[in-house]
């Protein structure tokens, strides 16, 4: 809550002239925000750096709370190297999470588009069972997924990972929400210069919704990079594990060597990082659902 | 005549765009969620499986591993998810504010913790919560404790961790919802307010928590939904055991032994997993009620 005397202030006003200098309770009061806005922050980003410093000391000093660099890097990268095929596992994953994010953008976004812009009563009716099948959870559905996947002699390929996560109820949502800010005058146009429906939907609808789509994609990238519990159920062998795999198994080790397991987390964690801090605005914008 | 022709044709085409989704969803989703529910009235070992009526859900009551993991389950939800709901608004709240400093810097912080997989963070919880660990280090410098908690051996402080890792994780995820509906609330209500002399916790409590609920109502069904699937963050703590003495067994994690681990029962593994679509819609359901009646009244 602001306590800016002036109602008649600028729209960004310098923190240190909004507040009257004879107001001491909204002194305090921004002190108590600020005190526990850096606390969260603290606590928020302490785990990230833990991590960092971690690939730098040996697994008893993790152990014991050593929260300073130290120089067991080079041999925490050398026990990792040796024992994981790492040029294999990032290729499962990086396969998994780039070729699905792509195939579940297209699929959803298509899906949004036509719930959308074409309304009718029964799609609609299909529109409210899906939310309602939103709730259901991945549990319900794990056993007998196995079993087909079994049954179709999948197990262990990609595409049993992939397939069952490329029509997100979700992302569906997110793009007939998103579809709602759409101009139709835009539709309307292109329709009277004589664009097809798919020509629409690749030539003006997409560029259009390139905030949606860089949102979506890395909701749906993160999922797939980040995805656990599928994956451990359907990928069973040694060479098609991906790095979150291989990260669960090194912590469950019965003695788990935590410098080399913290050096598999920053390789697990990075690339979401680095999506996260070159697309953040894209983000916010995405989800508020902003047509630019 | 020919609007008609142009009226089935848009009809088609509509079909046309959500047919791969339709298809591919009925085909993973909605064909095994059926199978599941048919699964669930089926007894055997492996794929050996007779229609067995009631049999599992009678099965259920007298388990006493699937009881303690719904007690969990049902632990976790209540402390966790009123918690990081307050925090994620307390933080919106403050970081909406236009006049506050390094808003950007707060934000991007307190939403970090979401681009951590699920493994990677548990995995980095359970190395700072070692007995001799960096968090038992800076509890004890602080004197806040005596001597050293022992978070993963001790069935207390095992719950507690897993409601600490998963706020953390999930609070600046919220918090970014929060504030995104709040830069939607027209700001001359707030200055309205002010000029009448209205405090700053009436605000908060008459018109900003007012007009957030729906998207409080929405974040509230999502975290239930998915503190009711805890399984990441418990399988790799424990190594798959739900231990100390099934203290952190999840619904989730016990489906996954009674399917993958222990001999494969099927059906009774379908039974508990349509436990939690039960609790969930129980409890959307009366969360969606609770929000309705405060609106009339």
């Amino acid at each position: 809550m602001t306590d800016t005397p002036m109602t008649s202030a600028p729209a960004r006003p310098v923190a240190a002239t909004s507040i009257l200098p004879g107001n001491p309770w909204a002194l305090i009061r921004r002190g108590i925000v600020y005190l526990l806005l850096s606390f969260a922050a603290f606590v928020s980003v302490f785990p990230f750096f833990w991590m960092l410093v971690g690939t730098t000391n040996t697994s008893a000093d993790i152990i014991k709370g050593k929260a300073s660099f130290g120089g067991a890097f080079f041999d925490n990268a050398t026990t990792f190297f040796t024992q994981v095929d790492v040029l294999r596992v990032f290729w499962n994953s990086g396969f998994i999470a780039i070729v699905g994010t792509v195939l579940t953008l297209a699929v959803s976004s298509l899906a949004g588009y036509g719930f959308e812009m074409f309304r009718s009563r029964v799609r609609e009716r299909i529109f409210a069972l899906l939310l309602l099948l939103l709730s259901i959870p991945f549990a319900a559905m794990m056993v007998p997924l196995f079993v087909m996947f079994a049954q179709a002699k999948l197990v262990n390929t990609y595409v049993a990972v992939i397939l069952p996560t490329v029509a997100s109820i979700f992302i569906i949502f997110y793009f007939r929400q998103a579809t709602k800010a759409f101009p139709s005058e835009l539709r309307d146009a292109a329709k009277i210069d004589g664009l097809k429906e798919w020509q629409i939907f690749l030539y003006v609808y997409m560029p259009v919704m390139r905030p949606t789509y860089a949102a979506a994609t890395i909701i749906v990238f993160m999922a797939n990079w980040n995805n656990y519990l599928w994956p451990l159920i359907v990928l069973q062998t040694e060479d098609n594990r991906t790095i979150t795999l291989i990260v669960s198994a090194l912590t469950s080790a019965y003695v788990p060597d935590y410098g080399m397991t913290l050096f598999a987390t920053v390789l697990a964690t990075l690339p979401t990082l680095i999506i996260f801090f070159l697309l953040q605005r894209r983000f916010v914008e995405g989800m508020l659902g902003a047509v630019k | 005549m020919a609007q008609a022709r142009l009226a089935r044709r848009e009809h088609l085409t509509g079909w046309a765009f959500i047919a791969p989704a339709l298809i591919l969803l009925g085909l993973f989703m909605i064909y095994p969620i059926v199978w599941s529910l048919w699964m669930s009235f089926q007894v055997g070992k492996g794929m050996n499986l007779s229609f067995g009526g009631f049999a599992n859900i009678e099965r259920l009551t007298k388990d006493p591993v699937f009881l303690r993991a719904l007690g969990n389950t049902f632990t976790f939800f209540i402390i966790q998810v009123p918690i990081m709901i307050t925090l994620a608004l307390l933080f919106a709240v403050a970081l909406n504010d236009a006049t506050l400093r390094f808003r950007g810097l707060f934000r991007t912080a307190i939403f970090l913790p979401c681009v951590a997989s699920l493994i990677a963070y548990s995995t980095l919880f359970k190395s700072m919560f070692a007995n001799d660990g960096v968090v038992n280090q800076a509890l004890m410098a602080l004197h806040v404790i005596g001597g050293p908690i022992a978070w993963f051996s001790d069935p207390f402080w095992a719950k507690v961790v897993v409601i600490l890792a998963i706020t953390w994780r999930w609070t600046g995820y919220n918090m970014v919802f929060y504030l995104a509906a709040l830069q939607n609330i027209d700001r001359s209500i707030y200055e309205a307010a002010r000029i009448d002399g209205v405090p700053a916790w009436a605000r908060f409590r008459y018109l900003t928590i007012p007009m957030l609920k729906p998207v409080i109502l929405f974040t509230t069904v999502i975290s239930t939904i998915g503190t009711l699937q805890l399984f990441d963050e418990v399988y790799n703590f424990t190594a798959g055991t739900g231990g100390p003495s099934d203290s952190t067994l999840t619904l989730s994690l016990y489906i996954y032994n009674l399917t993958f681990k222990f001999m494969p029962s099927f059906g009774y593994s379908a039974t508990v997993s349509w436990v939690i679509v039960v609790v969930v819609g129980i409890l959307s359901l009366i969360q969606f009620l609770i929000a309705r009646d405060r609106r009339s009244s």
